[in-house]
């Protein structure tokens, strides 16, 4: 399953840029200015201390908030307000920090969610269900079960998913965007709450998306030895504001950044 | 032991997403059919009009509430005002052409009530949760005061009510004071059938998972690329379609007239009672809502004269609504998920049975 | 041509012409509007401080007026009865905030809205149980509640102005008074107010959260008892009046959940827009649109503004 092409964007070349991105509610600015890219095929680190801006940055990337200024170009088209619905079409998907799964649903039917934009055999051939509408059911739950395996959570395709344990509901969170088949995953917080071995499993997963799918990465995390090991480059926000971005070991020797994990007063 | 899945494999993803994996359901619902098609064979005039033709109604009734309800989470109050747009529209319709088979009339009219459902479900664009439920409040009411006031629905007629026509289908007399219990019994069975393997198959489907995406998590399903709006509207339209259709059967094949009071905020509060207590989310749950809502007041009047302890008929009143409201807060604490849960679990008990677990 | 006349230039031409009528109008539409006002404070008032959606407050002054006149009926003196129906309300409230609300409290609102219509019809089957199905007349007399009008000669005509509604309008303004004093002004108003922000908070400056409560209860019961005290005499008291404790849902959304200023104006503007709206524009369209102009009203107030006119605009974060 390769992630799909738009414009046809190379590896390497820009994928996402974020221009002068400013963001604030009712006075609180949450993002300042802001500027980055993010190169295709690349993992992407976003990294700072709480309440920087991470999430936030996240939401406008993916429509859910819209700046005040600056834009978002995705595949060389520039939005100044990006809609949750173009992002998720135009090859955007992601994880939230709050595993923001469907409650009353299976893991299996979490993830066949994630495939609602794919399919569209309309609505009279779903009154029906025998016939196209199966047809489809049936290659979508295939796909499905190629990212099943993938993530190896067979066992618990068919169990509600509040029932399950928190790591397992982050795995079949991934599993749902990646079944949007997406050119962007955007994970939040992705080893939040996970114990040592858990983050080597997930660690592991994120490799593989980008290595085996080819799928671009953005991730925000806490765990620096994490994002060390697992990204290409970095960028640093601190109160809304970038304050590095580069190479994981250019931003670990970077003073300014240093300074901001340890509250130093700037 | 009876129940036991083993030996059942499914090869190919076709059959492992069938709604009746297990053969053994197969088996049970194929005796629910027979046994709903025989019973009028018992003769008892009774529980056909009294007790069977008004469970099937209710039941339809309250599968197109959980469809809006249960499945999409928009909590809706006008379940009555839409079931009378149904009955209204059935009755304008065939009484200007009289001509046209009626049946197709009372699925026709299940489209009025699709439009004006639509048409009411337009805020919950902006709006959510109980502030919507207000805004279904206004629909209730609106409709209700128009049942009254635009004597046009009810042909001008001066007791303000309708009178079901008599129509008849292939010869046979289908509405009207002199069909009998039998033949309406099975027109009602017969649109009962078909509209449930319609809704099945609607929520098992990818709607379905829509629906409950924008139930559980609407922000997350719009970030996945679901239509919010649209995806609402369409449970707007399915689920008044229903009510329209149910009302449409109420009047034409079960009462045998209608006025607007039949069609109060009551009937509303009696639906949604019938999807709490049965199960929100669950087709399974509208009918056993509708069977212990809609049955028990009618055991309540029967079973203490069996006993020979008479109850009056007003008594018999104060015990129902007290029972169910307390049946409905005990079920909205205990266990949301209703009577089907609790089916459910016997289920699962049953698969392990004689084991313990 | 004609009909936008009728609808936008002649029931302003009417309200012009006789002005006493206007006046009439607004009085009832002021009238009306206090005693929703009042069922909506009830409610205000068990929010603010327990953080509870009670929407049985309605059928809680319904209840209660349907006790207070059972009593009397049954032969107890006006003032014991009256007593007597403030213990039963305080037990009731109790009851139902330990069985049913509390259970529930972390449930998002539709399922606790959807209990309180539980709660309701227990409360209806219950209370026709009890007190018999048929309608029943308010204690009025033995109360020392005022019989009779005023009429008054003025602007052109003649306004009249029954003396129950004038004590209504005094007693509630009194109440709303005392308590919006009692809120800012006392030591318990403050920990009222502490313990609706965080109960964590309050209970750590060593708040008795129990206290609160039953004070609290207490004045939603009582609340309650007044309102249903002058609806019932307005009308007879019958469960039907829980159609107009349903009225109060509009006027909280108009005036949001947790604002005593803004259950008064929210009820002020309900109860004087249905007025005059069927006073002067419904007999255009066949009358009894009282029915449903207040849901009307608090739709087209929603779609503009979600959260009501006084509640805090909610912000999602993902």
């Amino acid at each position: 399953m390769r992630a799909p092409s738009g414009p046809d964007v190379a590896v390497g070349d820009v994928l996402l840029s974020v221009e002068r991105v400013s963001l604030s509610f009712g006075g609180v600015n949450a993002v300042s200015d802001v500027s980055f890219d993010i190169r295709k095929g690349e993992i992407r680190a976003i990294i700072g201390p709480n309440g920087a801006g991470k999430t936030s940055m996240l939401n406008v990337i993916n429509g859910f908030y819209q700046p005040q200024q600056g834009r978002i170009t995705f595949k060389g088209e520039s939005h100044t307000k990006m809609r949750p619905y173009e992002a998720a079409h135009g090859g955007i998907a992601r994880t939230f920090q709050n595993v923001a799964l469907f409650r009353g649903m299976t893991a299996l039917d979490n993830i066949m969610a994630g495939r609602s934009l794919k399919m569209n055999k309309n609505f009279f051939w779903q009154l029906l269900r025998y016939g196209p509408a199966m047809r489809e059911e049936v290659e979508h739950r295939r796909r499905v079960e190629e990212i099943i395996d993938f993530l190896k959570i067979q066992e618990i395709r068919r169990t509600p998913v509040g029932r399950l344990p928190y790591g397992l509901q982050k795995r079949v969170e991934l599993g749902r965007a990646l079944a949007m088949e997406p050119e962007l995953l955007l994970l939040d917080e992705p080893m939040a709450g996970m114990n040592m071995e858990e983050k080597e499993d997930m660690s592991r997963f994120v490799l593989d998306v980008n290595d085996h799918y080819g799928t671009t990465i953005a991730l925000i995390e806490h765990d620096m030895g994490v994002v060390m090991d697992l990204s290409d480059r970095v960028v640093v926000l601190d109160h809304g504001i970038k304050i590095a971005d580069g190479s994981p070991d250019e931003v670990k020797t970077n003073q300014a950044v240093i300074d901001a994990y340890l509250g130093v007063a700037h | 032991m009876l129940y036991r899945e083993a030996g059942q494999f499914k090869t190919d993803y076709a059959s492992d997403q069938a709604i009746f994996p297990i053969s053994q359901d197969r088996l049970g619902l194929a005796v629910i059919i027979a046994g709903a098609l025989a019973i009028p064979l018992s003769g008892n005039d009774f529980l056909i009009n009294a007790v069977a033709t008004p469970f099937l109604i209710f039941s339809l009734a309250a599968i197109g509430l959980n469809l809006l309800t249960g499945y999409t989470g928009l909590l809706s109050l006008g379940t009555g005002a839409f079931m009378g747009v149904g009955a209204y529209a059935c009755y304008k319709l065939t009484s200007i052409f009289p001509d046209v088979n009626i049946l197709i009339w009372v699925a026709v009219s299940g489209l009025f009530s699709a439009a004006v459902g639509t048409i009411f479900g337009l805020p919950s664009l902006r709006i959510k949760g109980f502030y919507l439920a207000i805004a279904t409040l206004a629909a209730q009411f609106f409709l209700e005061w128009c049942f009254i006031r635009v004597s046009w629905l009810y042909n001008y007629n001066i007791s303000g009510a309708i009178e079901v026509p008599q129509r008849e289908l292939f010869g046979i007399i289908v509405t009207g004071p002199r069909a009998t219990a039998e033949t309406r019994y099975y027109v009602v069975l017969g649109f009962v059938v078909v509209m449930t393997w319609i809704a099945s198959n609607l929520v098992h489907g990818r709607i379905g998972r829509m629906w409950m995406a924008v139930r559980d998590m609407d922000i997350a399903a719009e970030l996945m690329g679901i239509r919010l709006l649209s995806t609402k509207l369409l449970a707007f339209a399915v689920s008044s379609f229903y009510c329209g259709v149910a009302g449409a059967l109420m009047t034409f094949l079960w009462y045998g007239g209608a006025e607007a009071t039949v069609f109060n905020i009551n009937q509303s509060f009696t639906i949604l009672f019938m999807i709490i207590i049965g199960g929100l989310g669950s087709l399974l749950g509208a009918f056993l809502g509708a069977a212990l809502i809609y049955i028990m007041p009618i055991v309540l009047r029967w079973v203490p004269e069996l006993l020979g302890l008479p109850m009056q008929a007003a008594t018999v009143e104060h015990v129902t609504f007290m029972t169910v409201g307390v049946l409905i807060i005990f079920f909205l604490i205990a266990e949301p998920a209703g009577l089907a849960r609790l089916w459910q679990i016997g289920k699962q008990k049953l698969r392990v049975w004689p084991f313990p677990y | 041509m004609h009909l936008l006349y009728m609808i936008f230039i002649d029931p302003f031409v009417q309200m012009g012409q006789a002005p006493d009528l206007l006046a009439q109008t607004l009085w009832e539409g002021l009238v009306g509007g206090m005693l929703y006002a009042l069922i909506a404070l009830g409610f205000v008032l068990i929010f603010k401080a327990s953080g509870v959606f009670n929407f049985a407050q309605g059928i809680m002054v319904v209840f209660a007026a349907l006790t207070l006149v059972g009593l009397h009926d049954a032969g107890l003196n006006a003032f014991l009865a009256l007593g007597l129906t403030i213990v039963v309300m305080f037990g009731l409230a109790f009851t139902v905030e330990r069985v049913v609300l509390r259970p529930l409290v972390n449930q998002p609102d539709i399922i606790l809205f959807m209990a309180t219509f539980g709660i309701t019809y227990f409360l209806i089957g219950f209370g026709e149980f009890v007190f018999g199905g048929d309608p029943k007349v308010m204690v009025t007399e033995d109360l020392f509640l005022p019989q009779g009008s005023i009429t008054y000669k003025t602007l052109g005509g003649i306004v009249q102005l029954q003396k129950i509604d004038i004590a209504a309008v005094i007693i509630a303004s009194i109440m709303v008074a005392a308590l919006a004093v009692f809120f800012s002004k006392t030591r318990i108003g403050r920990a009222l107010r502490a313990v609706a922000d965080s109960h964590s908070a309050a209970l750590s400056v060593g708040i008795s959260l129990e206290q609160i409560w039953v004070i609290v209860w207490f004045a939603a019961g009582l609340v309650a008892l007044v309102t249903g005290i002058f609806w019932g005499a307005r009308s007879d008291v019958s469960f039907a009046l829980e159609i107009i404790a349903l009225k109060a849902l509009p006027v909280l959304i108009l005036g949001g959940f947790t604002s005593i200023p803004g259950a008064i104006v929210g009820g002020l503007i309900i109860g004087i827009g249905e007025k005059l709206g069927e006073f002067y524009w419904g007999p255009l369209v066949g009358g009894g649109t009282d029915a449903w102009f207040a849901y009307v009203i608090a739709l087209v107030f929603l779609l503009f503004r979600p959260q009501g006119l006084f509640g805090e605009k909610i912000i999602e974060r993902v």
